[in-house]
């Protein structure tokens, strides 16, 4: 069974660990913060300028001032600090931020992203997505492993509109997790999901990779 | 009119812009979404029926609201931002070719407003190489890793809002308010900035303001609407 959108959530929630400072994408990746190993300690960061982000608020708590990089109104916790778009910018452009969980409509076997534009279609913007593949340590994908036309989204080489080059560390799919090679030489599938067979892997992705499971 | 002991301080919006608007200008506008625009001093710029502006601003407002309003009345050639997902008018605008759009990736455009503001007039960062954003700009290697060049950005008006202010222009912003205003503050060659609350000279803690005065042109007392894009709130589980 491919994994579901909280199971995939569920199963990116073990890129986390102890300490770490971590910026959520919009979609499956926000779901995440649902899935906090018990016991470990984790601040979110949102990109417009804030460190240590709350749960949603309650109805009497919803304060048009406070608000996520996706525009909800969140709550703030006792860490919480707030600063300027170029402070929050300089955590991420200067490798503060340890982890960053992002959607893609397309992934390449070096590591390449293309998750911000499709031409002829209107574009809305790139937002902050480009800073954050580029400066943050470690970048993990989550995504379907094809799109609504049934094509792999893992492909051998990006067709739309990069947002950034050779900066995925790590794909998680509804059908498997694939690592991508430091040197960018091609992915590594270490994982697949429930009932999920190497032979469905193989017809659903574009990309070259090696098998090493992981036990 | 300002008063006598407070050149910085204006009574309305409009009289906080007079003699500072211009068909063709530059404008920076603060905020982050809906989150800390400057309202009432973008309805004043509405009002004033200036055109051809070039805004410089992370959102487009949303249809009617906020920077959208300037979109509907035509007043805006060019915008320069990172995402306007949320407007109709400006998709239709757009997509007729009646509105110049420039992307920068968040982090680049908050980045070339303190630049520009701190008279810094390029930097290199990695963010956009390999991409379109890089495209017909300088690249350059350091230490193994390629840079592109960005350029610094100024306006000839920046529009903030802030929380609290004093009639000397130091201001404080409040939560994720704040986001592109600090650098907007200083990257105009006019800064207008409108606040909740004109708070006496003193009653702000030095250690804490955000933005020192001498940034702020003037300061405007006025009402916001706050608008809420995305209100999500969770239910109370109930025993």
């Amino acid at each position: 069974m491919p994994w579901t959108r909280d199971q995939l959530a569920e199963r990116a929630s073990k890129e986390l660990q102890d300490g770490y400072y971590v910026n959520l994408g919009i979609g499956i990746p926000t779901l995440v913060a649902n899935h906090i190993p018990e016991g470990m300690t984790v601040t979110f960061q949102s990109e417009n300028g804030m460190l240590g982000m709350g749960a949603f608020p309650y109805e009497e708590e919803v304060d048009p001032d406070l608000i996520n990089a996706g525009k909800q109104t969140i709550t703030e916790l006792d860490e919480t600090s707030y600063f300027s778009s170029s402070d929050s910018f300089a955590m991420i452009r200067g490798g503060h931020i340890n982890l960053t969980i992002l959607g893609a409509m397309e992934v390449a076997e070096n590591g390449d992203i293309a998750n911000w534009m499709i031409p002829g279609k209107l574009v809305k913007g790139m937002g902050g997505a480009m800073d954050l593949v580029a400066g943050v340590k470690r970048v993990v994908v989550v995504m379907e492993h094809a799109n609504k036309h049934g094509e792999s989204k893992v492909l051998k080489a990006c067709t739309l509109p990069l947002t950034g080059t050779r900066v995925v560390n790590l794909i998680i799919t509804n059908l498997g997790v694939f690592e991508v090679k430091p040197d960018g030489s091609g992915l590594v599938l270490i994982e697949l999901a429930p009932e999920v067979t190497l032979e469905e892997i193989a017809a659903h992705t574009e990309a070259a990779y090696d098998v090493k499971l992981k036990p | 009119m300002p008063t006598p002991t407070s050149p910085k301080v204006f009574p309305d919006a409009m009289s906080a812009l007079e003699g500072l608007m211009f068909d063709g200008m530059t404008v920076m506008s603060g905020g982050f979404g809906l989150c800390g625009i400057p309202e009432n001093l973008i309805a004043a710029l509405r009002d004033s029926g200036t055109t051809g502006l070039t805004v410089i601003s992370n959102n487009a407002g949303v249809d009617g609201f906020g920077l959208g309003q300037l979109l509907t009345r035509r007043q805006i050639a060019k915008m320069i931002s990172s995402y306007v997902g949320e407007n109709k008018e400006f998709e239709r605008q757009y997509l007729a070719g009646e509105l110049e759009l420039e992307f920068n990736p968040q982090g680049t455009l908050a980045e070339r407003i303190r630049a520009g503001g701190a008279g810094i007039p390029g930097f290199y960062t990695a963010t956009g190489v390999g991409t379109i954003v890089a495209d017909g700009k300088e690249l350059k290697d350091f230490n193994g890793r390629q840079y592109v060049l960005e350029t610094g950005l100024v306006a000839d008006l920046s529009i903030i809002k802030a929380w609290k202010g004093d009639s000397r222009g130091n201001l404080v912003f409040r939560k994720t308010a704040r986001n592109f205003n600090p650098m907007m503050a200083t990257a105009g060659k006019v800064c207008v900035a409108e606040v909740e609350e004109i708070v006496p000279v003193g009653s702000l803690d030095p250690d804490s303001i955000h933005t020192p005065g001498i940034y702020v042109d003037r300061i405007v007392q006025a009402i916001s609407e706050k608008r809420i894009e995305q209100r999500t709130v969770r239910v109370r589980e109930t025993v």
